[in-house]
């Protein structure tokens, strides 16, 4: 039996949410081989091959796989897909974009965003935005998968797997790369972060963010958003934690003026530790938060500031 | 150009569900059911479309029970121009679907198909993509924006860390995001008027497609709670918990 992971990458270094699909691979058993496609990513596919438990890494590269597209994508998948049990990517939107054309192809089942491996053939995934949790078990012969990355351990460094040449397949012609316009941030990535701190509709404004991002940079924090708060324009799409934006878990997450809609709850409650900041004591945010403070987040959010340099951020 | 948007009919947004105490699913039983918010948006992009001289007509889809043909009404009274129901049970995999799309499609020869990137039922997000795949076509998944540049389309999708712009020949497959556009409201003329829009009742036999499901259901629980914690009063005294629970 072996295992197919597909790596989530920017070409240039491996994305953390590939180590938790290795994890959930190591826990589905068989050999494992990871998938690095993308254009000048030899350092990526350096990085696959010390991942713990990792076999081989399987390096395709080329100017088609450049940003993943989801035809190459599925071209360059089913040329191998015959060798594996089941395929697995990080339910990135790289990865839910491509793994659901793969799974067509090979006429099964799409297990996407699975939380838990129960068996090799059997997943634990929410549905209707966390507020259930179904047990399926797949009657496919090969199973295609999305993993949550934010539900598995990560898997380290310690291995040394061999890595060997795949063929890239030529463009489709159907579909092309324009232009891609990425925010820029000094922060850490929000799917990554330690510590989120996120702003809802209470923020009133972007301009008023500015002082969650303070309370950000002296944390090393990164910054978030609710839906309510990006709907209302304060901050890009790319905020927005929830089950239609980014699902996090960090160490702490600091909700501030988030009243803790079902949407953005699903996003954010396997934090390890919550704070919730909201002037309205009966807000549902309170009712996940570990640490509650009812208080005028425009007061409270520079105290906090201050109160994080006393204690020497 | 013709364009086809397949709906679903799922619980509405604003309900918040219970599964049932013998975790063999979730109770839909006098629970209100809606189009699902991203069919919504898919139909909505249809119609500014046809609106703007870009497609002559829309032929909205639904895979479901009998009252599928009332969100297949919704969308006849935002604006398609007929609709096409698929009698299955409600529990047909994203596979079996895009295989009835399929078939839809080949008869239907549409130049463009608009889903929702994923029902907020099963949040699997794979229809659109799987369809994609079946049929050959490039996909544009998770638009933000849909323009029209030569003979295709340029697409902005929102993913991971931004926005990305592709461009895809038709014909081709969209998927959308949440802030592609706000649906309009149907009014009470346009609502009377879609009760004499035509519909065709078909089944997945028509189409010679196989529904049966891949995935067996084990069961259906309750997520782990989280305990509410307790409440601070004061920032320093917030400051001070957060340490002592070494998350500082």
């Amino acid at each position: 039996m072996s295992v197919l992971v597909i790596a989530e990458h920017d070409n240039a270094s491996l994305n953390d949410a590939t180590r938790a699909a290795v994890t959930a691979a190591g826990q589905i058993g068989g050999d494992i081989h990871v998938l690095v496609a993308g254009k000048d990513a030899k350092a990526v596919a350096e990085a696959a091959a010390k991942l713990d438990g990792v076999k081989t890494v399987l390096h395709a590269d080329s100017d088609a796989l450049d940003k993943r597209l989801a035809e190459a994508m599925e071209t360059l998948v089913l040329k191998i897909a015959d060798k594996y049990d089941a395929i697995l990517a990080p339910a990135t939107t790289g990865g839910k974009n491509f793994m659901p054309r793969i799974a067509a192809k090979l006429d099964v089942a799409m297990i996407s965003d699975i939380t838990s491996v129960e068996a090799p053939d059997t997943f634990v995934r929410p549905i209707y935005a966390g507020n259930a949790m179904m047990t399926v078990k797949s009657k496919d012969a090969k199973k295609v998968i999305t993993v949550r990355p934010t539900t598995f351990e990560k898997a380290g460094d310690g291995g040394s797997a061999a890595i060997e040449t795949l063929d890239a397949p030529a463009p489709a012609a159907s579909s092309k790369f324009v232009r891609e316009e990425l925010s820029k941030s000094d922060r850490p990535e929000l799917a990554q972060a330690k510590i989120v701190i996120s702003g809802g509709r209470g923020m009133g404004s972007g301009e008023n963010f500015a002082i969650i991002e303070k309370v950000a940079d002296k944390l090393g924090a990164a910054v978030g958003a609710s839906r309510a708060a990006v709907d209302a324009g304060f901050v890009p799409n790319d905020y927005q934690v929830g089950q239609t934006g980014k699902v996090v878990a960090p160490e702490l997450y600091i909700a501030v003026g988030i009243s803790g809609a079902i949407q953005h709850l699903a996003g954010m409650k396997d934090s390890k530790v919550i704070v919730a900041i909201n002037k309205d004591e009966e807000a549902p945010i309170f009712q996940v938060a570990d640490y509650g403070l009812v208080a005028d987040l425009f007061k409270a959010v520079p105290e906090l500031e201050e109160e994080l340099g006393k204690a020497g951020y | 150009m013709k364009i086809l948007v397949p709906v679903k009919r799922v619980v509405d947004y604003n309900v918040k569900v219970r599964v049932k105490p013998d975790q063999s699913g979730v109770d839909l039983a006098n629970v209100k059911m809606s189009m699902n918010p991203f069919c919504e948006i898919a139909v909505e992009e249809a119609i500014r479309l046809k609106e703007k001289g870009l497609a002559e007509e829309i032929v909205a889809v639904s895979i479901g029970p009998a009252q599928a043909q009332e969100t297949i009404r919704t969308a006849l009274a935002m604006g398609a121009d007929r609709g096409i129901h698929v009698t299955a049970d409600a529990g047909v995999e994203p596979l079996g679907v895009a295989k009835i799309l399929k078939a839809i499609a080949e008869e239907e020869k549409p130049e463009l198909i608009i889903l929702g990137k994923q029902a907020i039922d099963d949040d699997t997000n794979a229809t659109g993509q799987m369809l994609a795949a079946l049929l050959g076509w490039p996909q544009a998944t998770f638009a933000s924006k849909v323009e029209k540049e030569g003979d295709g389309l340029n697409v902005t999708r929102e993913i991971d860390g931004g926005l990305q712009t592709i461009h895809v020949s038709l014909p081709a497959i969209v998927t959308t995001d949440l802030r592609l556009n706000e649906p309009r409201y149907a009014s009470l003329p346009n609502i009377m008027k879609a009760k004499r829009k035509p519909i065709d009742a078909k089944t997945p036999e028509d189409y010679g497609v196989d529904v049966a499901p891949r995935l067996e259901v084990l069961k259906v629980a309750e997520p782990p709670k989280r305990q509410a914690g307790v409440k601070v009063e004061s920032v320093a005294d917030l400051v001070s918990k957060l340490k002592n629970a070494g998350v500082l």
